[in-house]
């Protein structure tokens, strides 16, 4: 009996799940997870090493915060139950600061803003989506930006639109639109794309700052953005570190290192380097 | 002269994703030959357990071999990636250790993978040491053997030779088994594939170079396993 | 553990539990008859026909059933000519992809367990047979058939099990299956222990269902193994091993 009981106690520990917090300070050492999968944030190159804006930004803001950084690879799909499970200590993944990522882990702050938009094949009949309106913040919904609201989930009536699973434009189709659209959901960016090539999917929703550059290159030829760059309400504000609860210390350092990083033009430049376009956060 | 488009892609190199595939297929077998001695270690232990005198034990034995035969491979990894590490810290903290476990990815792609071929070696195992002759048991007891002499002797060489063929189907179910464990982040050949497909939109090629490497490495260990079998099988008496 | 959370995910997953039976039941249907043709064509003496059934088992058991779905699904839809072509309306649905993937799989499989029946036959009965001026259809129909099915039960029983298994993988190509709601609901609780363990034990459920329904079938049909006087026990019922080794894996 006392065996049995050890067994659960130690069972109720397993399964109480997120470790306790570790002590971050200069030299320690951080490990810090990327998709490898999500160009140009991050990906795999056909040399097969990690590249794209954050491999850039993670060297230097680690070297900012003057920690030891390892860069490991894993699959989006469950990436936050692994932070918590201690796999590693932060995630750079094009992550989104949305409220109900927040209920789980923490955030640093942004690093780069980040808008959604729908994308299609050109000769879909949706191509001429347009909602009237170019941007839409969906904190603060006005009467205009309301009605252009209305107009795009008429037009999507029915339609079959694709997501990655677990992001921001999941939930905002989930919130906004579930009841009229069939949502399909791809582990991977990718895989997305690939589908919606095949015209297995008649949309998909992804953040600008990946369509910007898919667009420009060999592979977006035949797409084309339609309706507004939404942002806001359940797109979240900006792309941040996600971070455990307990490592606040981390997050903050994090933070302050992201600020140097805005302050001095680095962030810009190197979001001009891999997005097309300066993407720094405003405050 | 210029190559057709798949050659290309396929091309060694930083252009293309020849050597980033045979890396990958290498890391497939490394991870999946891991895997498949940790299988053997549990299916060995398990044996022994299924094998017990004690029905507690027996049913411990049955109940993880059951449990892993009877779910999906994809969730049992599912599970072990995510509650392992926490197991493994909240025993950890038990014996005082207050740190983060860090389990890189093929240690914990070898132990989810090692778990469900474990539970497979497992039955092959117990079958093999089932199928050695009660009567030998008792002639070499009758010939005053300790019972260590008697497993090295008798069981062991007799075991090894009965197992072989099931422990061949253990390892290709270990080896096809590996393309489900990309979501650890280790790099094998189905992530490889995977990527590679993203990056260049070309699924169908690189699945299908995927697929024709993993028929490779089944090819030449079917071979092995075939090789193995005529040299456990010599000096054995044919009808 | 987050007993709640499991709580609300038990009827959740169950509404995927339909999906999956689907896909496994249409795809071990269709892949029974194939793999007949299969076993059939292996034995033809015309070489090309025996090479190809040969060379199909030895692709499709040779490598993962990941590859096959992910080559059939994301693999076609790379060529312009497939996607105009009259088998897109197909190929297009990952529904179609998957049924077609699983099919081919325990075709081929399931190929190797009936040639295995077809060859325990003895072959002394089938001279027999012959001699006593049966034709070819009538010898399959009531001598080799009836002891083909009793020898293969078993390892057609692990297949089953086998293929149940093997529909979460559909799970990686959208469709909302069992696992593929979990995988759902996950990624809005990111409680991945609490909500696995909730899927694991509808296919535990199903799996052993499946293992007492064939390990009655088998009893019912081996009445020669058994003493008449008894009924089944569920002692009986419980010997059938749940995946055995000699079964395909994939």
């Amino acid at each position: 009996m006392k065996r049995f009981l050890t067994a659960l106690a130690l069972a109720s520990i397993a399964f109480s799940g997120a470790a306790d917090a570790k002590d971050f300070k200069a030299g320690s050492k951080v490990r810090i997870a990327t998709e490898g999968a999500y160009a140009p944030w991050n990906f795999t190159d056909s040399s097969g090493k990690l590249a794209g804006f954050e491999v850039d930004l993670y060297a230097d803001l680690c070297e900012r915060m003057s920690v030891q950084c390892d860069l490991v690879q894993t699959a989006w799909e469950g990436i936050i139950p692994a932070l918590q499970a201690g796999k590693f200590d932060a995630i750079m993944a094009g992550m989104s600061i949305t409220d109900k990522r927040k209920k789980v882990i923490t955030f640093s702050r942004s690093y780069m803003g980040s808008p959604a938009s729908f994308v299609v094949v050109k000769s879909s009949p949706l191509a001429s989506l347009s909602a009237g309106l170019d941007a839409l913040t969906l904190a603060d919904v006005d009467a205009k930006e309301k009605a252009g609201l209305d107009s795009m989930k008429a037009a999507l009536k029915g339609k079959t639109i694709g997501v990655q699973i677990s992001t921001t434009h999941e939930n905002f189709l989930n919130e906004y639109m579930g009841d009229t659209v069939t949502v399909k959901t791809y582990d991977t960016q990718e895989n997305l794309d690939l589908d919606l090539v095949a015209g297995r999917i008649d949309a998909a929703l992804a953040s600008l700052s990946y369509w910007v550059p898919l667009l420009e290159g060999e592979k977006g030829k035949t797409m084309a953005m339609v309706g507004p760059k939404m942002d806001g309400g359940p797109f979240g504000n900006g792309v941040g570190a996600g971070i455990r609860q307990d490592d606040q210390e981390l997050a903050d350092m994090f933070t302050k290192a992201i600020d140097e990083a805005r302050a001095d033009g680095t962030i810009s430049k190197l979001s001009t380097q891999w997005f097309g376009f300066d993407g720094t956060p405003k405050e | 002269m210029t190559l057709p488009d798949w050659m290309l892609l396929l091309q060694w190199g930083d252009a293309g994703w020849g050597d980033e595939m045979v890396r990958g297929m290498l890391m497939t077998l490394a991870v999946a030959m891991a895997a498949f001695l940790l299988g053997i270690v549990i299916g060995t232990a398990g044996a022994a357990i299924k094998l017990s005198r004690y029905l507690a034990v027996r049913l411990i034995g049955e109940a993880y071999t059951t449990l892993i035969r009877g779910v999906p491979d994809l969730l049992v990894i599912y599970l072990l990636f995510f509650g392992g590490s926490m197991a493994a810290m909240a025993v950890a903290r038990v014996f005082g250790y207050e740190e983060y476990i860090e389990i890189d990815a093929f240690a914990i792609g070898t132990i989810a993978l090692g778990t469900i071929s474990g539970a497979y070696a497992t039955e092959v195992i117990r079958g093999a040491v089932l199928a050695v002759p009660k009567g030998q048991i008792e002639a070499a007891k009758a010939c005053g053997m300790s019972r260590f002499l008697l497993f090295r002797r008798i069981m062991v060489p007799q075991v090894a030779r009965f197992a072989l063929p099931g422990l061949g189907n253990v390892w290709q179910l270990t080896l096809k088994d590996t393309s489900l464990i990309s979501i650890v982040g280790l790099v094998e050949i189905m992530r490889q594939a995977s990527v590679a497909s993203g990056s260049t939109q070309k699924p169908f090629t690189f699945y299908l170079a995927a697929g024709v490497l993993y028929l490779v490495l089944t090819a030449f260990s079917n071979k092995g396993f075939g090789l193995a079998e005529l040299w456990a099988n010599r000096g054995v008496r044919r009808a | 553990m987050d007993i709640e959370l499991m709580a609300e995910a038990f009827p959740k997953i169950l509404s995927g539990l339909p999906v999956t039976m689907v896909l496994a039941a249409s795809s071990l249907f269709l892949g029974f008859f194939l793999a007949i043709v299969i076993a059939l064509l292996r034995t033809s003496r015309f070489r090309p026909l025996a090479g190809f059934a040969y060379s199909f088992v030895y692709v499709f058991r040779g490598t993962p059933l990941l590859v096959q779905i992910f080559l059939i699904y994301y693999g076609t839809g790379q060529f312009e000519a497939v996607r105009e072509s009259f088998l897109w309306p197909v190929l297009r649905e990952a529904w179609w992809c998957a049924i077609l993937a699983l099919t081919l799989n325990t075709g081929a499989y399931t190929s190797e367990i009936i040639r295995g029946g077809i060859q325990a036959v003895p072959f002394g009965q089938i001279e027999a047979a012959k001699a006593c001026g049966m034709n070819a259809v009538m010898r399959f129909r009531r001598i080799v058939f009836p002891q083909a099915i009793r020898q293969a039960l078993p390892a057609y029983g692990n297949e089953i099990i086998l293929m149940i298994k093997s529909t979460s993988l559909a799970s990686t190509i959208t469709l909302l299956e069992m696992t593929g709601i979990a995988r759902k609901l996950i990624s809005q609780t990111y409680k991945p222990l609490e909500i696995f363990l909730i899927a694991a034990v509808f296919y535990l459920a199903l799996v052993f269902i499946v293992t007492r329904v064939v390990a009655f079938i088998e009893y019912r049909l081996n009445p020669e193994q058994r003493d008449a006087a008894r009924v089944p026990t569920a002692k009986d019922l419980q010997t059938a091993p749940i995946g055995d080794i000699d079964a395909g894996f994939r």
